[in-house]
């Protein structure tokens, strides 16, 4: 039977009516609009734009795969390694469980140094943006701690040995070193009191802090707006109605752009969660298979690689200088690395924000830190040696000047004007 | 190191291998994550064949691997416990297993009287000595990283070959304990990545389709 | 029509050609049709994942019990005997037998007409495969306590023509020597019978209806 035309109105009237509810009494339409169909984003967005989604759905991947992991984790000294055996053999489907998470870890640094470099190339540190990327550095500095507690938690050979030498760095802080170390590891060695706290840390305490701070980078994001790959500001031409001219609404454009790069995402993904998980030992190092030893440190100790461009900083520091052991100056200098791109909002004192319109030299010091950077991480990788410490130490140098001289370099050099309108390209 | 090859398809050779392994290994070194019955499933052994020819402790099948010594007299002969080998495959892998195994010799310096040319100074016997028979060092006197040794012939209970295919399906077996979903994972993976083509050929025209509006 | 019109709540910034609507709408639906296939696959994983682990079937694996020693009118257990759950193995003397034997109109359901609740060779005045000696899981069908086991045939406080059985103590459900429910109580079923065979005449294997090994 054909509904009536009045039960055919019915229904949308009555939604109406239920929307109508609800936003007098929560801005359900308003933030709808305002976060989803009424944002716009610059209609030139390219891949880089891509990275801040793909960051969240595997942010989620993460949340989820642990969750769920936590039910049949065992965090104590006797129980650990053997239950994430147990995870891997016993529980249905618990090993790609574990390899949806442990794949995932790798995954969510690669998308976020993607998403960074974005930000270096298109200046997405400028003003307005600074507090945005200084968000963004927290939400980084969060994610290494949660990678770095995470790894203890499989109690193999190479989380224990990778904890304490993290650990130990702290030992270098003159004075109050030592005992810091003790209050870390809540023990005179890591042992299963350090792997409780760090479970902690890893399950329910950075967690919270990392989803917070993700609201918080999206909030500040949608108050800002995006950057235009050319530098172009979209709010410059608006139509009668007040709509960018250069931006188009976020549904369902930026959905379809962000759902298909989602599902090729999920392909790569899914391709080393299934074939290569260990990816030759970089994402799934072979000592970790073996139980934690206190006696035995394997032979030759590296972290997982998004740590390594800083640990090659690390080991490049082999000077004292000013009286202080080398081993201090290795951890000003890493520390110093992760917490100098902070400072980019305030270093850039170019008149133009993309990489685009900026000059040769900035160019050029974009490609050198990019080269250096990835120089680092792969002699991060690699033992030490008289060579590669020497390399490291330029590579460290060339890091640092990126930085350090982008106050001068990006005023002196000539630089084109952006685009007044966007460019489709 | 001489090249190994394992093959998770060939139930033929994991059977032999875990057969060898209940005979010569698992008195010893315990499979302690890896459970009897899914050994037995993974590699199509009918539970009643698994009770009477691997299980020699007693145990249900439902349970863990375990080794039949108890590890305090075992510290006590050895010196250390012998280590637990479920995982041996992902930390050395099955080649650097194949060739350990084989490269047992002679040395009269040493407590169990053999050494190894993978495993310097090895605290373990050779405990397929019965099978390979007596192998010495054949190298000339100071050679450096030499690797030839050779059997006392007929010392042995196997030829050759048939060693080399023992020890290939003990390093093979060890392979698959070391990760026993590793075919349900490469086989569950073709059919992930096929559906995604085909979501992604859907995403890709619904993205081309809106996009069609953006100039 | 406008031409103009899209999919959704946004314009389109600059649509001079004709904009497909049918097509519009066909792809989105197939595009979640799709989607949505994948994202219950997903799951599947993480719904298969909560099924007893291998460790928790091999703690529930068949238990060989001895009752030799167990003598008419007694009870072994509550055991651990059944993927862990507590099991009561009764001896039941000739008397009791003879009384399960005869019709009761008191009993909700004497006939053991719920084939979930026991094997078929259970099936019987007895429940058991031996008049004798019978083997119930201890708990209540009602809200799953651990009834009490009171063999005796005497007055109790909770009925004073008690012929022997087991009443449940969290809400008063009572049970003949042989898990049947009685009327008129909260309990909907009878005790269920697990699986169980007698691999000799003292040797009671629960868990299991054939021998398997």
């Amino acid at each position: 039977m054909e509904p009536s035309p009045q039960a055919k109105r019915a229904v949308p009237r009555l939604w109406g009516e239920l929307v109508d509810w609800v936003d007098n009494r929560f801005p359900a339409t308003e933030t709808w609009n305002y976060h989803l169909a009424k944002y716009y984003a610059p209609k030139n967005h390219n891949f880089w734009y891509l990275m801040g989604w793909l960051a969240m759905v595997i942010l989620a991947n993460q949340l989820i795969t642990g969750i769920w992991l936590t039910m049949s984790y065992v965090p104590s000294g006797e129980g650990a390694f053997a239950s994430v055996e147990y995870i891997m053999r016993d529980v249905e489907f618990g090993w790609l469980l574990r390899y949806l998470h442990s794949t995932g870890a790798s995954a969510f640094f690669a998308i976020v140094y993607l998403h960074m470099f974005r930000g270096l190339m298109y200046g997405s540190y400028r003003k307005p943006r600074e507090l945005l990327w200084l968000i963004g550095m927290a939400i980084y500095l969060v994610l290494m701690a949660e990678g770095f507690f995470g790894y203890l938690l499989p109690w193999g050979n190479m989380s224990y040995w990778g904890a304490q030498v993290i650990v130990s760095l702290f030992g270098a802080i003159p004075y109050i070193g030592p005992g810091l170390m003790e209050w870390i590891r809540g023990d005179f060695l890591m042992s299963e009191i350090t792997l409780n706290r760090f479970f902690a840390l890893h399950v329910i305490a950075l967690p919270l802090v990392l989803v917070a701070l993700v609201f918080v980078h999206l909030v500040a994001l949608h108050h800002v707006g995006s950057t235009a790959p050319d530098g172009a500001d979209i709010k410059k031409h608006k139509d009668a109605t007040g709509k960018p001219l250069d931006g188009i609404p976020f549904w369902p454009y930026t959905v379809t752009h962000d759902v298909h790069a989602t599902v090729v995402f999920l392909f790569l993904f899914c391709a080393v969660v299934f074939f290569a998980p260990e990816m030759g030992g970089y994402f799934l190092e072979k000592p970790n298979f073996e139980m934690a030893n206190p006696l035995k440190t394997p032979e030759h100790i590296a972290p997982v690689w998004y740590y390594t461009p800083f640990y090659a900083m690390l080991r490049a520091a082999t000077y004292p200088l000013f009286g202080v052991p080398a081993k201090f100056w290795g951890l000003v200098v890493m520390v110093g690395a992760i917490a100098i791109p902070a400072l980019l909002p305030w270093l850039d004192r170019s008149p133009v924000a993309s990489i685009r319109s900026k000059g040769l030299a900035s160019k050029w010091m974009l490609g050198v830190f990019v080269a250096s950077f990835l120089i680092l991480g792969y002699l991060g990788i690699t033992p030490p040696s008289p060579l590669a410490t020497a390399i490291s130490q330029i590579c460290t140098v060339l890091y640092f000047a990126y930085f350090v001289l982008m106050p001068w370099y990006t005023r002196v050099e000539r630089t084109k004007p952006p685009p007044d309108r966007v460019t489709m390209r | 190191m001489e090249p190994m090859k394992p093959n998770l398809e060939d139930q033929p050779s994991l059977q032999r291998g875990l057969q060898l392994y209940a005979n010569y290994c698992l008195g010893c070194h315990s499979l302690r994550f890896q459970r009897y019955e899914r050994t037995a499933d993974d590699l199509g052994i009918p539970h009643e064949v698994a009770v009477d020819e691997v299980i020699f402790t007693g145990q249900k099948i439902g349970e863990l691997m375990t080794a039949a010594m108890d590890p305090e007299s075992a510290k006590a002969w050895f010196g250390a416990p012998p280590p637990d080998l479920t995982m041996v495959s992902r930390v050395r892998g099955p080649e650097w297993i194949y060739n350990y195994l084989k490269t047992f010799y002679v040395d009269e310096s040493r407590p169990f009287g053999v050494n190894n040319k993978v495993f310097e100074n090895v605290g373990m016997p050779h405990a397929l000595i019965d099978l390979q028979g007596v192998q010495r060092d054949a190298c000339p006197p100071g050679a450096a990283d030499c690797r030839q040794l050779a059997v006392d012939a007929g010392s042995g209970l196997l030829t050759a070959e048939q060693y080399d295919q023992a020890v290939y399906d003990l390093a093979n077996f060890l392979h698959y304990v070391g990760e026993p979903t590793r075919l349900a994972r490469k086989r569950l993976g073709p059919y992930v990545l096929g559906f995604l083509v085909f979501l992604g050929i859907f995403t890709y025209l619904l993205n081309r389709e809106f996009w069609k509006d953006v100039h | 029509m406008s031409t103009q019109s899209t999919v959704g709540e946004g314009p389109a910034p600059t649509a001079p050609n004709p904009v497909n609507r049918e097509r519009r709408y066909f792809l989105i639906g197939a595009t979640a049709t799709v989607g949505g296939i994948g994202a219950v696959g997903a799951a599947i994983p993480f719904v298969q994942s909560w099924t007893p682990s291998a460790k928790a079937r091999a703690a529930g694996a068949p238990v060989t019990l001895d009752i030799g020693k167990l003598r008419p009118g007694e009870m072994l257990g509550p055991i651990p005997a059944w993927r862990g759950k507590p099991v009561f193995v009764v001896r039941r003397s000739e008397a009791a037998v003879t009384h399960l034997e005869q019709a009761n109109a008191n009993l909700a359901d004497p006939d053991s007409s719920n084939p979930e609740m026991q094997p078929d060779y259970a099936r019987n005045a007895w429940r058991s495969r031996r008049p004798e000696i019978g083997v119930y899981l201890g708990l209540c069908t009602h809200l799953g306590c651990s009834p009490k086991f009171h063999g005796a045939v005497q007055p109790e406080s909770f009925d004073a023509n008690w012929q022997g059985g087991f009443f449940c103590p969290c809400h008063g459900s009572r049970f003949d020597l042989a898990g049947r429910v009685v009327k008129a109580v909260p309990a909907p079923d009878n005790l269920e019978v697990p699986p169980h065979r007698f691999a000799s005449e003292h040797t009671v294997v629960i868990g299991e209806d054939e021998a398997t090994a």
